[in-house]
């Protein structure tokens, strides 16, 4: 089996990726992909890319050790801190990536879709930041959950629409996103959130959100003398902070990298966002992956308490990484996050973002000893999940 | 011969093509549409395959396939409710719906059920020319089916010029970057692009689509292209108040003029 888990030059990790999108979006795909290409490795973009990171967005982000709650599993954990990155998660790396390939390309108005709010909230940052006008797609039910969120997209100067068809969800917001650009493809730059998306999307999201693994190398060095850590946790809805984290151990198989999806209420309640555990492939929203669909393929709707992981596709990467095995993904179901979230908060001192918190809850699902190095993402800070877990202590 | 071809090769102008989504407004409305639109005098017919996720549509279809899905329309079912088409009409037929259940049903399969049922032409809007000439050429041609492709104002020449050249059939003209049933006039760099696209002389007849919504929008359109497609025009004519065979008709004969 072909182990390269790069994309190809047509966009393909194995059997998964692609570009499968409609003639109307072709060009601007294409011309993405050009731009992307050209200036990705230059040192103009690598200086203006890794200046803003550090001075704006607040990198590198720190390697916390969590000392009660290595205790309390019998193994050296280590977290990864994209809580503490402007905006409160990782998805500022990618949103300032992709603002200045918009403004190389002399776009002036930028769309973007959001599912717990974070990535629209980056995006709004950026764009304020730049100058550029953002309009942010958001499923009415996610809207109500992470409401805090649109309050500060609204605050950031970015206009946000209320999608009101489907479950109102992240889903939802990315066919909106893309009919938007499908109207507008001349002045718009589409800020896609997570690695899915059609052709160079999944590839560029995760050269972006690679900084973390980056860093990762160089801090686990100085704190343990090794770069490898035995684990690697990460949550994964559409899969950027995962394919972030994992990205520069892909080829360094002594550690093993572990995918958490969102089980929902359960993988086989039917009421479930654990797309690699439940789904089949498919091709949703440009992009050939696993795909939670019935057997007429139509998609059907995911289920997490969880908005940022309520998404029934998942990175072609990832599809491509369980497929072959170098990454395993487990999933947790609400409850056990919301469990997680309440311990880390009284064990360490950190609410961590709903998302995140399944990464966490994943931790008491490992056989480890107590040499064993473990690296938990935690990707996402939790002030705006603040009404769920209010409402879970009751 | 194809049917599409026999349709071009004995009509060069105003060439009618209705779109319409299976089973919408009943699930059993699907072949009584096909019927009506037959007797109506239309030159061609795209049945539409609803999906749950159809991006490159607009409000109206949107909702007529979230209805059609709702009623339960399926791909295997609309097979079912085509079997004997061929008994009542023999315009050329097209299958128009997303890449995800078709890739679903299976390609093979799909594309045999395709040549027994007497469809000659499948539009698949978010399956690129270049995925289908890796994975699926050969299959269309063993079936002799059609895979229509689509240009739109973005398209860049040498890609319209190359689209041409693979075509069989006819070529759908997207009229303007948009979704579907956005617009209802055209406007100056429209017609500037139909001219375009007109000088460019193409071996592939061309159907223009997006935005025909009455008889000067058809008429402007057949100006610059051998005929027109309308869709979402449609779907709202079938939610009208008479009859369905009144609202086919009324729509049609206003349509024609």
């Amino acid at each position: 089996m072909n182990e390269t888990f790069t994309a190809d030059k047509n966009g393909y990790y194995g059997e998964f990726g692609g570009a499968f999108v409609p003639e109307m979006l072709r060009q601007n795909v294409e011309l993405l992909r050009v731009v992307y290409h050209q200036i990705i490795e230059s040192a103009e973009f690598q200086k203006e890319f890794t200046g803003l990171l550090r001075n704006y967005a607040g990198r590198p982000s720190p390697l916390s050790f969590a000392n009660r709650l290595s205790d309390k599993y019998g193994a050296k954990i280590y977290l990864k801190r994209e809580d503490l990155n402007h905006t409160g998660s990782h998805k500022i790396n990618n949103t300032i990536g992709q603002i200045i390939l918009a403004r190389n390309m002399g776009k002036t108005r930028i769309i973007a879709e959001t599912g717990a709010g974070q990535h629209g909230v980056a995006t709004a940052t950026v764009c304020a930041l730049m100058g550029l006008e953002c309009v942010v797609y958001m499923g009415e039910t996610d809207m109500v959950r992470q409401e805090p969120n649109v309050k500060r997209m609204e605050m950031l100067g970015a206009r946000v629409v209320p999608v009101t068809s489907g479950n109102k969800t992240l889903k939802d917001a990315t066919n909106e996103a893309l009919r938007d650009w499908i109207c507008n493809p001349v002045n718009t730059f589409y800020i896609i959130g997570s690695v899915v998306g059609p052709h160079p999307y999944p590839d560029l999201v995760a050269r972006f959100q690679s900084v973390i693994s980056e860093e990762l190398l160089s801090q686990l060095r100085e704190a343990e003398g090794t770069e490898d850590p035995g684990y690697i946790l990460a949550c994964v809805g559409g899969g950027s902070n995962a394919a972030g984290i994992f990205y520069h151990y892909i080829n360094r198989k002594n550690v093993r990298l572990i995918g958490v999806e969102a089980a929902g209420e359960g993988v086989n309640t039917g009421l479930t966002a654990a797309t690699i555990a439940v789904g089949e492939t498919g091709i949703i929203h440009g992009s050939k992956t696993l795909v939670m669909q019935n057997e007429d393929g139509q998609i059907t709707e995911p289920y997490s308490i969880s908005a940022g992981l309520d998404y029934p596709g998942v990175g072609p990467i990832h599809a491509w990484l369980a497929r072959t095995g170098r990454a395993d993904y487990l999933n947790v179901t609400d409850k056990e996050a919301l469990a997680a979230a309440y311990e880390l908060t009284r064990l360490e001192g950190i609410i961590p973002a709903l998302e995140s918190a399944h990464a966490l809850a994943a931790l008491g699902k490992l056989k480890v000893n107590k040499t064993d190095i473990i690296v938990v993402n935690v990707s996402g800070r939790g002030d705006k999940d603040m009404q769920a877990y209010f409402e879970a202590k009751t | 011969m194809n049917r599409i071809d026999k349709l071009f090769q004995s009509k060069k102008q105003n060439i009618l093509s209705i779109y319409f989504t299976a089973g919408f407004p009943s699930l059993i409305d699907t072949f009584r549409t096909i019927q009506e639109l037959d007797k109506a005098g239309v030159d061609m017919i795209e049945i539409g395959m609803p999906f749950s996720d159809p991006v490159a549509d607009g409000q109206v279809i949107q909702r007529s396939s979230e209805k059609a899905l709702s009623n339960g329309m399926t791909i295997k079912l609309l097979f079912k409710q085509l079997a004997w088409v061929r008994e009542t009409t023999d315009l050329p037929l097209i299958l128009m719906g997303y890449i995800n259940p078709v890739f679903k049903f299976g390609m093979k399969n799909f594309l045999h059920k395709c040549q027994k049922t007497g469809i000659d032409g499948i539009i698949i809007p978010d399956l690129p020319v270049e995925e289908y000439r890796v994975s699926y050429e050969a299959l269309f041609e063993k079936y002799n089916i059609f895979n229509i492709f689509l240009i739109s104002p973005q398209t860049p020449e040498e890609r319209i010029t190359y689209l041409d050249s693979v075509s069989k059939g006819f070529l759908y003209m997207v009229s303007i970057a948009a979704t579907t049933g956005t617009i209802n006039n055209f406007d100056e760099s429209q017609i500037t692009y139909f001219k375009k696209v007109n000088d460019l002389k193409l071996k592939t007849p061309r159907l223009i689509g997006f935005g025909i919504s009455n008889n000067e929008t058809f008429i402007q359109a057949c100006n610059f292209a051998n005929g027109a497609i309308i869709g979402s025009s449609f779907i709202r004519a079938l939610n009208g108040n008479g009859t369905l065979p009144e609202n086919i008709h009324g729509f049609i004969r206003k349509i024609r003029g």
